[in-house]
């Protein structure tokens, strides 16, 4: 888990192989699935119909499906912030740069002569994409040539983004209707929600992108030391630079499912605090802070358990505006597990409490 | 400086040759920035070169200059606090469902304050005594704030206490025909107490210790977990207090009330010349940075062709300059 690397190899640990039951108890995705399936099992205990899928005009219909729908925003921003803090960075700009490219994609149909055409929403798709692409370049020229730190540089777009996206809109909340554009949000293929599959469709392309090539390793290796890394022949600058552009634009593949979801942009509001929803769903997933290592499936896991978690608070009868507190709690509760001193001290207590037992017995 | 080979430097010489200490730099130019700003104004906009128009600033920005001075403490020691906003908003919805449950003001201002100390405190044990980072902690202090305020009230309750809503309205008139608020005064004082603690006490010392180099000021035996803490706790009184003085300034408690504000606080000690690495900057600069936010929505308000969100790109602008500045000058120390 969080300290394999630098713990010293215990006595059992040296086992060849450990049991597959303890190889599952190890695993650093144990506790949110689990997590994910007592919500679940929480959800089906209040609304017994809960879980029902039925099928209506081809589609699957159901809670299940919207959760897993729901978790495509989180999910994207998340992956491209798993990289980012992979090099011990963080990027907390992509709240805004989501809202600038829902802003440029709406205003732009919005603007285009056929409004309802499909060509016009993949060119403002497109655009706005091009932009998020300007607004990592930026964000990673402040981080890895000039040198700022990542919190901060990143804390420039965050305060001027919004800004920035209001002046895209004209302070307006732009209203487009185009059924391709919001396909990407409420649409189906084969039977699952398009927005889903988009952010699937990212994840495994990064997963083989980082996983089947030395990509990821590099990645991990200037988290760990970015001079080291340079010194060993690893291009430090332009993987932190690339890691910011492809932050950038996950976040604007979000920014765009959101407002495909509502088929509006109002600046203000558009993904508020998605960059602190995605931190956590990247700190759930097991990826430390520190950088250095990532977990791609446990990010989504993560992305997953938020979507759970929002779905559920509202179907057990709790006010769905709750979610907040109960977030905090899985900030706290995850930070705990992962803290190597909160780690030592319930060790220190369950050995004590071993050996006390051992001197009774 | 270069006087001292001079045998017998006149008055004339010294002031000539006078720079400031490079560690005063940053406020200075922050200084420098804001009268640089204030005369612009004067000469654009016809009444703008008012003491009024300096007043209202100060009045309109109080909870502000609260915030950044908590803010400050906490980034000098090497954190950061990002649930200064949310902090805000559960207190004016604290102070608002306690008064209108019939609480006497006194003891609602009070268990406002307490709340929020509370709140700080229990951020830096997890900050210090869990080695949680502080980015992380008062991340979850920012959706515990936010999640309570909502839990209290999805809606907007107003404050009509009277006692309350006397000293929201209490004016002191200054010489000259001038006046201001009680918010003001107690923005101000705080400043005041927060630059005394910082320069004068033994804790305000360590808090320079801690952020410069943790490890070393462990090593000399000072308290750094006392000053770990205490500077969360600070920070939350003072989000607390901001939060009494956004109450006053509005008359009501919202839990949409001060979304992103922790952003502005962080933004004004940043301007203010304190270095987001710890260590470095004094509480005055960040009362400048919240003063130059403060102008820059005053123009925009002048200007009247200028939309608001410009003054969210201009404070970007602003934030990206001295960034990049500070980082200049740290590589060139280094």
């Amino acid at each position: 888990m969080t300290d394999t690397l630098d713990r010293a190899p215990a006595p059992e640990e040296q086992a060849p192989r450990p049991g597959p039951v303890s190889r599952l108890l190890g695993h650093q995705l144990l506790w949110p699935v689990v997590a994910i399936v007592v919500m679940l099992v929480i959800d089906v205990i209040a609304v017994p119909s809960f879980l029902d899928l039925r099928v209506q005009d081809g589609h699957l219909y159901g809670n299940p499906v919207d959760i897993v729908r729901n978790s495509a925003p989180v999910m994207l921003v998340a992956l491209g912030m798993t990289l980012v803090i992979a090099t011990r960075g963080i990027d907390l700009s992509v709240g805004a740069v989501a809202a600038i490219a829902a802003a440029v994609a709406c205003t732009r149909i919005v603007e285009s002569a056929d409004e309802g055409a499909a060509s016009a929403a993949i060119l403002a798709c497109t655009t706005a994409l091009a932009a998020c692409v300007l607004l990592g370049v930026w964000n990673g020229f402040l981080v890895s040539v000039v040198g700022i730190q990542p919190i901060i540089a990143t804390l420039v777009l965050m305060v001027a983004g919004r800004g920035l996206a209001m002046l895209v809109t004209d302070g307006q909340i732009t209203t487009p209707s185009n059924d391709a554009f919001s396909g990407l949000a409420t649409g189906f293929v084969l039977g699952l929600p398009i927005a889903f599959l988009i952010a699937l469709g990212m994840v495994v392309l990064t997963a083989v992108l980082t996983r089947r090539t030395a990509l990821g390793m590099l990645i991990e290796a200037v988290g760990i030391n970015p001079d080291a890394s340079r010194l060993a022949g690893v291009r430090a600058r332009t993987i932190t630079w690339t890691v910011y552009v492809f932050a950038a634009v996950c976040a604007g593949m979000a920014g765009l499912i959101i407002a495909a979801n509502t088929n509006s942009v109002n600046a203000n509001s558009l993904g508020l605090w998605i960059e602190l929803d995605a931190i956590l769903a990247v700190v759930i997933g097991g990826t430390a802070l520190t950088g250095g290592r990532f977990s791609l499936a446990g990010t989504v896991v993560g992305a997953l358990l938020i979507s759970t978690l929002v779905r559920t608070i509202p179907s057990i009868g709790i006010p769905s505006e709750a979610n907040y507190l109960f977030k905090a709690f899985v900030v706290i509760l995850v930070c705990l597990l992962q803290s190597p001193r909160a780690r030592a001290a319930l060790r220190v207590r369950g050995r004590r409490a071993a050996s006390s037992k051992a001197v009774a017995a | 400086m270069s006087a001292t080979t001079v045998p017998n430097p006149t008055t004339w010489d010294r002031v000539r040759t006078y720079s400031p200490a490079s560690r005063y730099l940053p406020v200075v130019a922050t200084f420098a920035l804001f009268i640089g700003m204030f005369g612009f104004g004067g000469i654009s906009y016809q009444g703008f070169f008012d003491w009024q128009v300096f007043l209202s600033l100060l009045l309109d920005n109080s909870f502000l200059i609260v915030l950044a001075v908590g803010m400050t403490f906490v980034i000098l020691s090497g954190g950061i606090d990002l649930s200064v906003g949310s902090v805000v908003a559960l207190s004016t919805m604290i102070a608002a469902k306690t008064m209108e449950m019939g609480w006497s003001p006194y003891l609602s201002m009070a268990t406002v304050l307490l709340v929020g100390t509370l709140l700080g405190t229990l951020m830096g044990v997890l900050v210090h005594y869990l080695d949680i980072e502080p980015f992380i902690a008062t991340l979850a202090g920012l959706f515990l704030a936010r999640g309570l305020t909502y839990l209290i009230s999805k809606n907007s309750i107003p404050i009509t206490d009277e006692t309350f809503v006397e000293l929201a309205f209490a004016s002191i008139t200054l010489p000259g025909g001038y006046y201001t608020t009680w918010t003001v005064v107690i923005a101000l004082a705080t400043v005041v107490v927060a630059a005394y603690v910082l320069a004068r006490t033994r804790f305000g010392r360590t808090v320079y210790a801690v952020g410069g180099n943790e490890a070393s000021a462990m090593l000399m035996g000072l308290r750094v977990a006392v000053v770990k803490v205490g500077v969360y706790a600070i920070s939350g009184f003072c989000a607390a207090l901001g939060g009494l003085l956004f109450a006053l300034y509005t008359l009501s408690g919202y839990s949409l009330h001060a979304v992103g504000m922790e952003l502005d606080a962080i933004a004004a000690v940043v301007i203010g010349g304190t270095l987001l690495t710890g260590g470095r900057g004094f509480v005055v600069g960040s009362l400048l940075g919240v003063l130059v936010l403060g102008t820059i929505q005053t123009f925009i308000s002048f200007d009247g062709t200028l939309n608001s969100w410009w003054t969210r790109i201009a404070i970007g602008v602003l934030l990206l300059v001295f960034v990049v500045v500070q980082r200049l000058m740290t590589r060139r120390q280094s």
